[in-house]
């Protein structure tokens, strides 16, 4: 007897998958496609609202012979998805009329993505993890090449499909000799088999971590990201940074605390000293960007170091702090690229020289700029403050001090370059550039949502609880 | 020099080597690291994505091979192969969608020739 009630909320997303395709083809064809924004907005937030239900404290369900599994974890994380999701087509509904040339294909997709992402943070069997990574990939594959009339986002698209091809031959490939030394694709059955200890085994986990952090876009397997996050269009690259980052990690996570944990005085330095390098070059990187979406990739590569701090402690607070932080990344991308994108509709583009005199021709979109970038920086009182002290502490807990130090730093140091950014928007102008400053104007959608996003990241600065309580019922149900 | 053509197959089967798993895994392993090599030096799209065939392939060959000699009683390393051929399939078709359009674009489907964002 298959249990549906497991995989309720996919059911949810492909129908609104579904809705979308026919939408698109019953609606006029010159007609816009605004009602297609609606439809999914409304249909995500009331998944939103039906997956609260489903957090228990009971054993959690499994579907299909434990292929699959709906526990408090891939709760949490699917309703990150839905959320970064969500946001990401309420602020894009402008961008989309004007630059995506097939709106209903575009949404459709979206929802695929989304889809892909869900199977992910549920997959309990190398099966499933690749049947969500590759659902996931694909899609973005075709969204990051959305944009016909830009010769980038086809460049992207290509560089992406390649190096994310290429990190899945790979992954495959370690997926096929850890089946080889455990004889099973299940991560239970995996973690009892000592088999794994063979180097048949570990060269498995090996390649299987090289195609993670290629997904992750860890240095050194990093040279698409920041062509790829450039290229995108803006809510594709928002989506890329919070909800591909955030799946990858979800899925890491379970295949090295449940598939490999006696494997872990392997794994663990190695994981530690990537995690560093991982902070290190990001940061350094970012320095020097003049784009702020290029700038954000880099950026994102040192948030992505961050987390794998957290992966790295491997115990209940390691996973509670790295769920808390890749949930309030969330929101700050949110604000980042909201800004970004009505930046982009309105002036043509990302780079320093767009966010010039932002402060006076939209002053709302400067502040939640600038509030969403110190959240990422990790300046109290916004929420990245408190995650990046919760990722820290349980670095040092387990005795990962240099690593904690080596975070500190480099947060200092991302300081820099996030506020180079606020300075180009708060600067005062000359008056050539004081002429040319057009007034930008705000679609209430935009409104709503950096106000959304700025209220989310400040509110759990200041009240850290509500999410902290939620990470800690998805850890602990977790690891028990 | 012998006739092959006048063996019958006992003899065949009297000579030749016992084919085991190690000659499958080695058989994997070498087309990896054509695709590998391939993937890394080819500088056209369509050879890139052919190389990634040969890879994913590799990795094919492995689950069957493994699930056919290691004392498995299911069949989950098949049945992962058979979906790791739909989505290589699939994502064949979006490779070569993006090479029409990359080659309607510029002209060439160069991968040396996509540098326009550096930095």
């Amino acid at each position: 007897m298959m249990n549906f009630w497991a995989v309720s909320t996919e059911i949810l997303i492909l129908a609104l998958m579904v809705a979308a395709l026919a939408m698109d083809l019953i609606l006029p064809k010159e007609g816009t496609r605004r009602g297609i924004a609606y439809v999914v907005i409304s249909g995500l937030l009331a998944t939103l609202v039906y997956t609260f239900g489903l957090y228990h404290t009971g054993p959690s369900m499994t579907f299909f012979g434990g292929l699959f599994i709906a526990d408090n974890y891939a709760l949490f994380f699917k309703q990150l998805f839905i959320v970064g999701m969500l946001f990401s087509v309420l602020f894009s509904m402008d961008y989309v009329e004007k630059y995506i040339e097939s709106p209903g294909e575009f949404y459709t997709i979206l929802m695929s993505a989304l889809l892909g992402m869900c199977v992910m943070a549920s997959a309990n069997d190398l099966l499933t993890l690749f049947i969500g990574l590759e659902l996931m990939t694909i899609s973005f594959y075709v969204l990051v090449g959305q944009r016909m009339d830009d010769k980038d986002s086809g460049e992207a698209s290509v560089k992406y499909l390649i190096v994310g091809a290429g990190s899945t031959a790979v992954m495959l490939y370690g997926i096929s000799l850890v089946y080889g030394a455990s004889g099973s694709l299940d991560f239970v059955v995996i973690c009892r088999s000592l088999q794994m200890f063979f180097s048949i085994g570990l060269a498995g986990v090996v390649l299987v971590m090289i195609g993670f952090f290629f997904k992750l876009s860890v240095i050194p397997f990093h040279m698409w990201a920041p062509d790829v996050y450039q290229g995108a269009p803006t809510p594709i690259t928002a989506l890329l940074a919070m909800g591909s980052k955030a799946a990858g990690i979800a899925v890491f996570m379970r295949v090295l605390y449940t598939a490999f944990p006696l494997l872990g005085a392997y794994w663990l330095p190695v994981l530690a000293v990537f995690a560093a390098i991982c902070m290190v070059g990001g940061n350094i990187m970012a320095i020097r960007q003049t784009d702020v979406k290029r700038m954000l990739a880099y950026s994102s590569i040192a948030q992505a170091g961050y987390m794998m701090c957290g992966i790295v402690s491997a115990d209940i607070a390691g996973m509670k702090a790295v769920m808390f932080y890749a949930m309030l990344y969330v929101f700050a991308n949110v604000g980042a690229f909201a800004v970004l994108t009505c930046v982009e509709t309105m002036r043509g583009g990302t780079t320093h020289r767009h966010m010039t005199g932002l402060a006076q021709s939209a002053p709302i979109l400067a502040a939640v700029m600038t509030i969403s970038l110190l959240s990422m920086a990790g300046i109290p009182p916004t929420a990245g403050f408190s995650g990046k002290i919760y990722i820290f502490t349980a670095a040092v807990e387990r005795g990962y001090l240099w690593l904690a130090f080596v975070g500190f730093v480099m947060s200092m140091i991302s300081v820099y370059y996030y506020l180079l950014v606020a300075k180009a928007m708060y600067r005062d102008l000359t008056p050539e550039e004081e002429a040319e400053n057009t007034a930008v104007k705000i679609p209430f959608a935009v409104r709503a949502t950096v106000l959304l996003s700025v209220i989310a990241t400040i509110g759990t600065g200041i009240y850290p609880e509500l999410l902290a309580s939620l990470t800690n019922l998805a850890s602990q149900t977790f690891m028990r | 020099m012998m006739d092959i053509f006048s063996l019958s197959a006992v003899d065949i089967l009297n000579w030749s080597v016992h084919i085991g798993l190690t000659h499958f895994l080695l058989l994997a392993a070498l087309l990896f690291s054509i695709g590998l090599y391939g993937l890394l030096t080819r500088r056209g799209i369509i050879p890139t994505l052919m190389c990634v065939e040969l890879m994913l392939n590799a990795a094919n060959i492995n689950l069957v091979a493994f699930n056919h000699y290691r004392p498995v009683t299911d069949f989950s390393g098949q049945l992962m192969a058979v979906f790791s051929i739909a989505v290589a399939a699939s994502e064949v078709a979006i490779g070569i969608a993006l090479a029409f359009r990359i080659y309607r674009e510029r002209g060439s489907v160069n991968i040396d020739e996509l540098n326009h964002m550096k930095g």
